[in-house]
């Protein structure tokens, strides 16, 4: 019985996910407005199961956890101990909370306070640019360098950094693979001179990528003591994400239609055409295909490389949180889940509106 | 001396054991201002013939000359017409036209340019459509694309390879009309290449059947000996029409039945008698 309740619950939660992923695509064609505010109340509905499901879930292990640290106070200390535990996880002090999976609530709270901090933030850095403005002019006019704010970076910004790391990471990714792409699509014998190159890295781990990275750029750096850290990370991402987008062009380049080349021929077109009127074309939609994966890639690796290379992003921020341990450091992990999850979401579907833009086969798209 | 002249060609694909020959000693010779019609079943080696003459293949031996010239490569004097269209989708009709006439002139300025895909597109009484891509036509529109953008480039010669192939009966009616219609303006030398007779008859000066293949030659020459301009209608009751019909019909059937191989082999089937599991 239990089980099937699972089960029912999947299905309307990928059905849910479905439609979401529907009214997010911008082709999608409307048939009135009763089907879309149906279709809106689904999901709903569902995104309001799996918060219910969520906070059964972690009262659940809330309690598991109480239960248990009253046992243990019962068994070390005594009953006066037990009964003083209990009273002080009920009182909400933070001092004895179970540290577990924290409830809906819990990670609404730490949200607000997440944006609250940005404002005291902001505020801060605001009265440090006007407090050092004389002071900063001062200095420029003397040719030296201006005194920069340091202090604590809030979530929205680390969620920029995040943002901005992808971006570069991908237009690495982007101006390395796709002209690779094209050249090793057009000659057989560069194809298959670069194929073992492809095989060998394309699975090689993100912290291998940003180790390697890491040894380059340190020495390149040597003696400046500047951070690199964005610099390191930002290659890593993009070294590590740019296979797909590499082998797809290949790919494309190297399978467009043979009528297209036969045109190609008999109209007699220069190499340069050729490449550029007819080979390139044809194969945009695989490239964009490739393009979309290698975005998400880049997403995904982010977080595991902004960890090691101590970039002030997303990734370090959840392995601080996680090595804090404070009482709301669980919550803020989960915050920094979603809006991870969020934010990859609306890459995929900015790549996909880009896709269809320059997409001559439109219908062919997903 | 001949206008194009295929002099023992032979095409084989592959190398070694696995090699077939697809075509095996063709011999054509056409005038200048010809219509030719090569017609012949599907999978006979049609496609094959059309590359060679147009340049996008070379043959294995033999020699492809066209106005004496051996052909190496393909050329603007040779437009072809081909039986997917080839259309290139992401570009417009007029675009499409535009890159072929761009690269057959290129000293014209853009405006001239414009001039003659404007021209074209109109000849093929596609003027309203000139901003549309290839996917928003019918596939008769799509094939007139492809008429006039082969024809754009001003060719002398034109190679149709099945170019109604894909068409129902009455737009590929209407495109032959057009067809014929264009090319009796100015005379071009045009070779086509098709699997219905009728078509042949109508519009071609010559048919000649391809074997088919592997081993495809051409078969014997029928010379069509009806006025031009042809009406379809009037032309079903013309006694030389039935009779070149028939008779082309009949080489074709007779060929036809010579590709079936007849297996005389017997197999011998072992006795058996099923075995009872009930008792």
């Amino acid at each position: 019985m239990e089980q099937e309740m699972v089960l029912k619950n999947e299905k309307s939660m990928s059905a849910s996910f479905k439609q979401l992923l529907l009214k997010l695509t911008p082709s999608v064609k409307k048939d009135g407005i009763i089907k879309s505010m149906k279709n809106a109340g689904i999901t709903l509905l569902s995104i309001l199961l799996f918060i219910g499901l969520w906070h059964m879930g972690s009262k659940a292990l809330y309690n598991k956890e109480a239960d248990y640290k009253v046992e243990k106070a019962l068994q070390e200390r005594g009953e006066e101990a037990a009964a003083a535990e209990r009273a002080c996880i009920e009182s909400g002090d933070s001092s004895c909370q179970p540290n577990t999976l924290p409830s809906p609530t819990q990670v609404w709270a730490s949200l607000k306070s997440l944006v609250a901090d940005h404002q005291v933030i902001k505020a801060d850095k605001a009265a440090f640019a006007e407090k050092l403005s004389a002071t900063n002019e001062k200095l420029i006019a003397q040719g030296k360098d201006p005194i920069v704010y340091t202090g604590r970076a809030s979530f929205i910004d680390i969620v920029l950094t995040s943002i901005k790391t992808v971006f570069a990471g991908f237009l690495l990714a982007l101006l390395i693979a796709v002209p690779i792409g094209i050249i090793i699509g057009l000659s057989p014998s560069l194809r298959s001179a670069f194929n073992w190159f492809i095989q060998v890295f394309k699975p090689v781990s993100p912290v291998v990528w940003y180790l390697l990275v890491f040894m380059i750029v340190k020495t390149l750096y040597i003696g400046d003591s500047s951070d690199n850290a964005f610099v390191i990370s930002f290659i890593s991402v993009g070294l590590c994400a740019m296979w797909a987008t590499l082998v797809n062009t290949a790919m494309g380049v190297s399978s467009v239609d043979k009528d297209y080349i036969n045109v190609a021929k008999v109209l007699k077109l220069g190499t340069f055409q050729k490449v550029f009127k007819v080979i390139l074309p044809s194969s945009l939609p695989l490239i964009f295909t490739g393009l979309r994966i290698t975005l998400s890639v880049a997403w995904m690796v982010l977080i595991a490389i902004e960890l090691l290379a101590q970039s002030q992003g997303l990734g370090l921020f959840v392995w601080e949180e996680f090595q804090n341990g404070a009482n709301d450091s669980n919550s803020k992990i989960i915050v920094a889940m979603f809006v991870i999850g969020i934010i990859g979401f609306l890459l995929d579907r900015l790549m996909l509106t880009v896709q269809n833009m320059v997409s001559f086969n439109k219908n062919e798209m997903a | 001396m001949a206008y194009l002249e295929l002099n023992n060609i032979y095409k084989t694909y592959g190398e070694g054991d696995g090699s077939t020959e697809v075509l095996s000693n063709i011999n054509l010779t056409m005038d200048e201002g010809e219509f030719v019609a090569i017609v012949g079943f599907t999978g006979s080696g049609k496609t094959t013939l059309v590359n060679l003459i147009n340049g996008l293949l070379q043959p294995t031996s033999g020699e492809v000359l066209f106005k004496g010239k051996p052909v190496t490569d393909t050329s603007h004097e040779r437009g072809v017409i081909f039986q997917n269209y080839s259309l290139l989708p992401w570009l417009t009709v007029g675009q499409n036209i535009y890159m072929a006439v761009k690269e057959a002139f290129p000293k014209e300025s853009k405006a001239d340019l414009m001039k003659r895909v404007k021209e074209y597109v109109a000849m093929v009484s596609l003027s309203p459509a000139i901003n549309k891509r290839p996917k928003e036509l019918s596939g008769g529109m799509r094939q007139r694309v492809a008429v006039a953008r082969a024809l754009a480039m001003n060719p002398e010669m034109i190679i149709m390879d099945e170019p109604l192939g894909a068409l129902d009966a009455l737009t590929r009616g209407n495109l032959q009309d057009e067809i014929l219609n264009i090319w009796s303006q100015d005379k071009r030398t045009a070779l086509l290449i098709t699997n219905d007779v009728d078509e042949g008859i109508y519009m071609a000066d010559r048919i000649i059947p391809l074997k088919p293949g592997p081993n495809a030659t051409l078969g014997p020459e029928f010379k069509i000996d009806i006025e031009r301009p042809r009406d379809k209608t009037a032309m079903n009751d013309n006694p030389v029409y039935k009779k070149t019909r028939n008779a082309i019909i009949e080489y074709l059937m007779d060929i036809g039945e010579e590709r079936k191989t007849v297996s005389n082999v017997e197999y011998k089937l072992p006795e058996l008698t099923p075995k009872s599991f009930v008792a």
